[in-house]
């Protein structure tokens, strides 16, 4: 037992450590990940400036803009990287080693999370200084404890994706192509969930980054009334939402490498 | 008890369905291992030895976890690969010739570090081993360039090195000289045969379409063809069952149409290959009178014979003997195919 925590978090540090690299070695993301982001999101905040909307609304948008980054990284980086495992044989090697394909993924989702979080921080700096939005904290440890829950059920999620990878080549590209814009309208990227009614919201709360940002702008932002749920009950339905999608994952993933297995998906041709 | 066998097939069949469209008549499914029967033993040395498409790499992927059989049994050191597959990982790992590992950015010694990971090896352990196998590979002055900078050779020669990272009780090579020079192929061949000789426990599966390698190198043969095993020996012994006939090798002017050769009285089998605007052919011959009527039948096509020579059988000649057609016919006749 002893051993299997110590392959699970040596596989995690190792599979983090390219990604973690890859920050220093190529400094052309920053311009690619911080920058051209950042210009998509002033053109929202400039929006809400012309039609003279609440202030709230500008410190909306640079919090869902931060936040996006992550369901970015989840889709693109770490769900669709098993394709890429699998087009250049890394993959075959992965699953012959004796560990566990979720430690691969989240050492995957580690070193995305670490640059992704400079690309958020970039974000809420512009916000801050360039557009002067003013966050004031209510609750610390509710505010870590949101972000945290949020991650957790977010990569979960993301890892769920990465199962379809195993059995399907190019055809599961489409599912996070799917995935990606209508998300932005159904999370409340750059507006509160609220405004879109009651049902449409508990039903995009599938989606742990929904109400993981709606409480995120409560607690950084006390006077708004666009708050959907109290933050208490933001918190619970996103604790439920981290166990059911580790737990959905690790099952996926069992269940899809088998069903790759059996069918002989889990190689290319020629590998 | 320790199982006896460390790698062991009892009928082991796998089949792939073709993809049909809607509306398609069902075409049958494609046999890649048709019932094979295998057992290797603890310390040994095994090659399957067979041309490309002859189920070599079907095997090997059932036995490293990475695909299931259709039908049949396979066990790796006592343990089923279908049942319990973490169980057989914690045993093995494989190294698939032509391929690479790992990411570009990264340094070689990062890579291998990365894979020492998935094993759970501590820092100082694994630094060693990286350490000896690069010395192994002769990679120690590239340690340090980026993955992305090596050269193709370079980059199989990192990934032959990441395969002894865990020290593996069973060890799967799937071609792997292939593509390397021959300097580079020498030197592994050399160290494969050092490793498993090291350490009793150890067992190492080779496929191998080069009869010199397999020749050079294993204990034991299984010869596999349209994924049967056609035969299953010491290469000594195989090479034994030719020991009464006569084996010939024969160089002419360009020949056309050589099929009769078959039919001559005496004519077990024969090979042929064109090159440099040669015909190469190879015969068995049950009596070495045959040799007469194949030369006068050379000289009537108005082909002049340019070198002749006897030699010992060798193990291309026991595939020749057992499939009909050389391991290189078969290879070439199948990318006209395709």
């Amino acid at each position: 037992m002893r051993h299997e925590f110590t392959v699970f978090w040596r596989t995690v540090l190792g599979r983090a450590y390219p990604r973690l690299i890859g920050i220093q070695r190529e400094k052309s993301w920053m311009v690619f990940g911080v920058f051209l982001p950042l210009l998509g999101i002033a053109a929202y905040v400039f929006i809400y400036k012309a039609l003279k909307s609440p202030p709230e609304f500008v410190g909306f948008v640079i919090l869902g803009g931060a936040m996006t980054a992550y369901w970015l990284n989840v889709l693109w980086s770490m769900a669709t990287q098993f394709y890429w495992e699998k087009e250049t044989g890394n993959l075959q090697l992965y699953l012959i080693a004796p560990t566990s394909r979720m430690a691969i993924l989240m050492g995957m989702a580690l070193g995305g999370i670490v640059a992704t979080t400079i690309r958020a921080t970039a974000i809420l700096l512009a916000g801050i200084f360039v557009f002067g939005v003013q966050y004031t904290v209510v609750s610390w440890w509710q505010l870590i404890l949101v972000f945290f829950l949020t991650m957790v059920a977010l990569y979960g999620l993301g890892m769920i994706f990465s199962s379809l990878f195993l059995l399907f080549g190019r055809e599961a590209w489409h599912v996070s192509s799917l995935l990606q814009e209508p998300i932005y309208l159904l999370s409340g990227f750059y507006f509160p969930i609220k405004s879109l009614g009651y049902w449409v919201s508990i039903g995009a709360s599938i989606v742990p980054i929904t109400l993981g940002l709606d409480a995120m702008r409560q607690l950084l932002m006390p006077a708004t009334q666009w708050g959907f749920l109290s933050v208490s009950v933001e918190i619970a339905i996103l604790a439920a939402l981290s166990l059911i999608f580790v737990f959905a994952a690790h099952r996926a993933l069992l269940y899809m490498e088998n069903l790759a297995r059996r069918e002989g998906r889990l190689t290319i041709r020629g590998q | 008890m320790s199982p006896t066998w460390a790698i062991e097939t009892e009928n082991l069949i796998r089949e792939y369905k073709p993809k049909r469209k809607r509306g398609d008549k069902e075409i049958p499914a494609f046999r890649a291992l048709d019932g094979i029967n295998l057992q290797v033993r603890t310390g040994e040395l095994f090659g399957l030895l067979g041309p490309n498409g002859a189920g070599k790499t079907t095997a090997i992927k059932i036995l490293t976890t990475l695909l299931l059989p259709s039908g049949g049994v396979a066990r790796v050191d006592g343990v089923d690969v279908a049942n319990d597959p973490q169980e057989v990982r914690r045993r093995i790992n494989m190294v698939s010739g032509g391929d690479t590992c790992g990411y570009g950015l990264l340094t070689v010694e990062e890579n291998l570090w990365m894979f020492t990971q998935f094993y759970g090896l501590d820092n100082t352990t694994a630094r060693e081993r990286i350490k000896k196998m690069l010395d192994v590979v002769g990679l120690q002055d590239k340690a340090k360039s980026k993955s992305t900078h090596l050269s193709t050779g370079q980059k199989q020669k990192m990934n032959f090195a990441r395969g002894f990272l865990n020290d593996p009780k069973i060890l799967f090579l799937d071609e792997p000289t292939l593509g390397l020079d021959v300097q580079t192929s020498r030197v592994l061949r050399q160290f494969v045969r050092e490793w498993v000789r090291e350490r009793p426990n150890r067992t190492l599966l080779l496929t191998t379409h080069y009869m010199a390698e397999a020749d050079e190198l294993c204990d034991r043969i299984a010869i596999i063809n349209h994924g049967k095993i056609l035969a299953c020996d010491t290469p000594a012994n195989l090479k034994k069952r030719l020991q009464s006939a006569a084996v010939f090798k024969l160089h002419t002017t360009p020949l056309e149409q050589i099929e009769h050769f078959s039919d001559l009285p005496g004519v077990t089998n024969f090979s042929e290959h064109r090159h440099n605007g040669r015909t190469e052919l190879s015969f068995i011959l049950s009596n070495e009178n045959a040799l007469i009527s194949i030369l006068s039948a050379i000289q009537q096509k108005g082909a002049h014979l340019i070198s002749l020579e006897k030699r010992e059988p060798s193990l291309e000649d026991v595939f020749v003997h057992l499939v009909g057609k050389s391991i290189s016919e078969i290879e070439e006749q199948s990318v006209s195919a395709s």
